[in-house]
């Protein structure tokens, strides 16, 4: 004889689940919905301006005239900038407080990594303008032009604001994320993994390149593409230090754009229904992109710290 | 020891070096920022700045109060929309979280949590200003409570999942129906756990200033009203940074190091009912 | 098969566990009859603690748990389709092997939770019963003075009895023992047994144990399992000095397990 069980056996329980689903379930909602809305909202633009818009630079609210072309190229240099600073820094972190660290020293420093992500995007913004430009302008540019004024990446006069301001500025912020999320990927990594490597007499360095880095490597690429997630979308700092200009150069000297810094400075003015629609169409394909990256950066670091703890923590 | 073998322990010694050198750089900039922060912003804090409201543009002196105000019941009205759907999705996926929806769910609110908060902003200001007509503090309390949802669940999800499981059955044992097990003895056992993910995540949004911009907008009196324009820390800091006056750039770097005290306030109280948990009772 | 020398407080009718498709207990029917103790040992994985949480259906809370053949608790089926799971273990009190007080509550909530969740009682009938409780597990001496101090604060045997005097108190009929000395030292373990003596003047009692000194010393009854299936059953002094099988006399004196 078999018994079937039922899975509830009071209104209380059913409420409660059904509560609790109904909550869970505003979550892909909410993903849906942005989507859709962004989407509809943006169709003006796209049916006007189609591919066009993607890859041309004009931007006149005059004429109306959209093209995005700028504001994707500055958002993919910036991101791609900081990406180039952060990632050494980063698992220089996520190594040293793994693998190197006197244990007495990991916490602290770890805190103080965390502490670099608990600090809000228009302070970074604040130090860049006033602290980090003309540090640049006064230190780091005329070397650079001295020694690479020749290359068309640092050609061009220094007006503070700008492409390179932005990246690095951006390259601080998702430091802390690489490197938290690296960090997870890398404690994941079983210990028998570094003592066979030990134990054929490998150094300690030796065991971690190529015993400890290649075992976490699709979760430390997740950390990366998280990171990268991050700058990508970053407003506020970005905003106040890359120049907001919707030009397409090769120097990293000169200002740039980004879409979220467009949509931070702009959206607002808009008056016109295409300006707006342009808008809502850089807003879609920021959204569109970030969700992209942190899918297969989920993906990835999923696959290696499984349970999906490593990198859910709100930093 | 051979030439090689020496070769290879250099090379470790130096890597060795090498990634602690990378490590304290990637700790130097907050330093510096602490270090800015304090040194231009402590000098221009004073008692008025935090009970005035801002002075005319020529005049020096005037404060911040509204903005901190403003801050306190955006960030309070986004806790109220925003935890309990927070708190109670993170119950759903520690408690019932195995089937695809749970999956979905999870990894709904990982790739959420790296969507941009303009973006959000935006949502906010299609669904909340544009139809009203004006701006409102409410539509950025909804807009932040959107970011806190994903945070939250998932910090609730994993203190949940940490309660040992011997307890739950302890409790079924007792004659306790499962929505009681979950929220009497489960959920009540991982609240410590529940107030920092709370905590972390408010520190988080109290930050933001992107889905401020057309929402809250600013405004540059005091207001109560949810209904209106409302002023907010980040968004004083913004516009103190970027405009003209020397004046407005000494009071963006005190508001910024008031925001970050109180962000770091709220992070230490994370860490302090986090300890708690692990604590002798 | 069981002794028939006292009314049938429980007992099972060719009940099968299942995980999924694997069956992890067979066809064993059972009596345990009022007011005795009845031991089940066995080596590990034999089933008996799946057994043990058949009795109270939290078997079926288990990833995949479900079962076939009848459970009967005074001559009803517990499994019926009227029955509340709920409410069959209201009746039907459990303990398990580490002691699992509610770290967010006092002592004197812990051993009232069972009581609160029966719906409202006066307070001072939530007093009384504690007190009750407490008595019955032998802790009331030790925590009367500190009844609204964490639960935690005790040692690991008191936690023990704290878990007996909460599972007591909702006055069941049933005690279900899941290896409830596992995890505790001499002193404590002994504590327990003494405890399981005083309680079958009340209580039916099913103790789960591997240890086969404790059930000589604590059990009326004594239930063999191996593999899943029921060898043998009897009174515990003969079925300890005279096993009918050959595998209850490998297992009790050493040769596996």
């Amino acid at each position: 004889m078999s018994v079937p069980l039922p899975t509830f056996h009071n209104r209380g329980d059913r409420a409660y689940r059904v509560t609790l689903t109904g909550l869970a379930a505003l979550l892909p909602l909410l993903l849906v919905v942005v989507g859709a809305e962004l989407a509809v909202r943006a169709w003006p633009s796209i049916h006007r301006f189609g591919f066009n818009f993607l890859w041309t630079g004009r931007w006149d609210p005059v004429t109306e005239v959209y093209g995005a072309g700028p504001l994707i190229f500055g958002t993919l240099v910036s991101s791609l900038l900081a990406l180039l600073l952060a990632v050494p820094l980063a698992l220089g972190v996520a190594i040293f407080l793994t693998e190197f660290a006197p244990k007495w020293l990991r916490r602290p420093v770890a805190f103080l990594v965390e502490l670099l992500a608990a600090v809000p995007s228009v302070v970074y913004g604040v130090w860049g303008i006033f602290v980090l430009i003309p540090f640049l302008r006064g230190h780091v540019v005329p070397g650079l032009k001295a020694v690479l004024g020749w290359s068309p990446f640092f050609s061009g006069v220094f007006y503070g604001n700008s492409m390179l301001a932005g990246g690095i500025i951006l390259a601080i912020m998702i430091v802390p994320y690489i490197a938290a999320v690296s960090r997870e990927v890398l404690l994941a990594v079983p210990g028998s993994q570094r003592e066979a490597a030990l134990g054929l007499g490998a150094t300690r360095w030796e065991a971690v390149w190529s015993a400890v880095l290649p075992y976490g490597r699709a979760g430390v690429i997740g950390a990366v593409m998280l990171g990268l997630g991050r700058a990508l979308g970053e407003t506020m700092a970005v905003t106040m230090v890359i120049g907001n200009r919707h030009d397409i150069g090769a120097s990293l000297l000169q200002p740039g754009y980004t879409m979220a810094a467009a949509l931070a400075n702009e959206f607002s003015e808009a008056t016109t229904g295409m300006y707006l629609a342009a808008l809502f169409e850089v807003g879609l394909l920021l959204f569109v992109i970030t969700v992209t990256v942190n899918a297969l950066a989920r993906l990835l670091v999923w696959r290696v710290a499984r349970g999906g703890s490593a990198g859910s923590r709100a930093l | 020891m051979s030439a090689r073998a020496i070769r290879r322990r250099i090379l470790s010694a130096a890597m060795t070096g090498l990634v602690g050198v990378l490590c304290a750089a990637a700790v130097l900039p907050l330093v510096l920022i602490f270090a800015d922060l304090l040194h231009k912003g402590a000098t221009s804090i004073d008692w008025n700045f935090f009970v005035r409201t801002p002075v005319p543009i020529g005049q020096s002196g005037g404060g911040v109060a509204h903005a901190i105000v403003g801050s306190a019941i955006i960030v309070g009205t986004a806790c109220l929309i925003g935890l309990p759907i927070g708190i109670g999705a993170g119950i759903y996926l520690a408690e019932y979280g195995t089937g695809r929806l749970g999956w979905t769910v999870r990894f709904v609110a990982d790739v959420l949590n790296g969507t941009p908060s303009i973006v959000i902003g935006i949502l906010a200001w299609t669904w909340f200003v544009r139809p009203v007509g004006h701006f409102s503090a409410l539509a950025a309390s909804v807009a932040l409570a959107m970011l806190m949802v994903p945070m939250v669940a998932r910090t609730t999800e994993e203190m949940v999942r940490l309660v040992p499981h011997s307890l739950r059955e302890a409790a079924l044992a007792l004659g306790y129906p499962r929505w009681r097990t979950s929220l009497q003895v489960v959920v009540r056992t991982a609240v410590a756990g529940i107030v920092t993910g709370a905590l972390v995540a408010v520190a988080r949004i109290a930050g933001e200033t992107a889905p401020l911009l057309f929402t809250a907008l600013g405004n540059l009196n005091f207001s109560l009203s949810l209904g209106h324009p409302m002023q907010a820390l980040p968004l004083q800091i913004f516009t103190y940074a970027t405009g003209p006056f020397e004046e407005w750039h000494r009071l963006a770097w005190a508001s910024a190091l008031v925001l970050m005290a109180l962000v770091l306030l709220l992070a230490m109280a994370a860490r302090w009912a986090t300890r708690q948990r692990y604590g002798t009772r | 098969m069981a002794p028939a020398d006292a009314p049938a407080r429980l007992a099972t009718q060719r009940l099968t566990a299942l995980f999924d498709r694997t069956v992890a207990v067979r066809e064993i029917s059972l009596l345990f009859p009022a007011n005795t103790v009845t031991a089940i040992i066995g080596p590990s994985g034999c089933g008996k603690s799946t057994f043990l949480r058949c009795l109270n259906r939290m078997h079926e809370l288990s990833e995949g748990g479900w079962i076939t053949g009848r459970v009967l608790l005074d001559d009803v089926d517990v499994y019926g389709g009227t029955v509340d799971p709920v409410a069959v273990r209201r009746r039907i009190g459990m303990v398990f092997q580490r002691p699992t007080p509610f770290p967010t509550m006092s002592i004197h909530d812990n051993v009232a939770a069972g009581l609160r969740v029966n719906g409202r009682l006066p307070g001072a009938a939530v007093t009384t019963a504690v007190e009750r409780a407490l008595r019955q597990a032998a802790l009331w001496d030790e925590v009367h003075d500190r009844l609204n101090s964490s639960a935690l604060a005790l040692s690991g045997g008191q936690q023990q009895r704290l878990c007996i005097a909460r599972a007591l108190a909702p006055q069941p009929e049933v005690l279900l023992l899941d290896e409830p000395t596992g995890s505790l030292d001499p002193a404590g373990t002994q504590r327990i047994e003494e405890l399981c003596h005083d309680l079958k003047r009340r209580y039916t009692i099913v103790i789960v144990t591997h240890n086969l000194q404790q059930a000589a010393r604590v059990s009326d009854y004594t239930a063999f399992f191996y593999l899943g299936k029921l060898v043998e059953v009897g009174r515990t002094a003969e079925l300890f000095t005279r096993p009918a099988r050959e595998e209850t006399e490998a297992y009790l004196t050493g040769r596996f397990g």
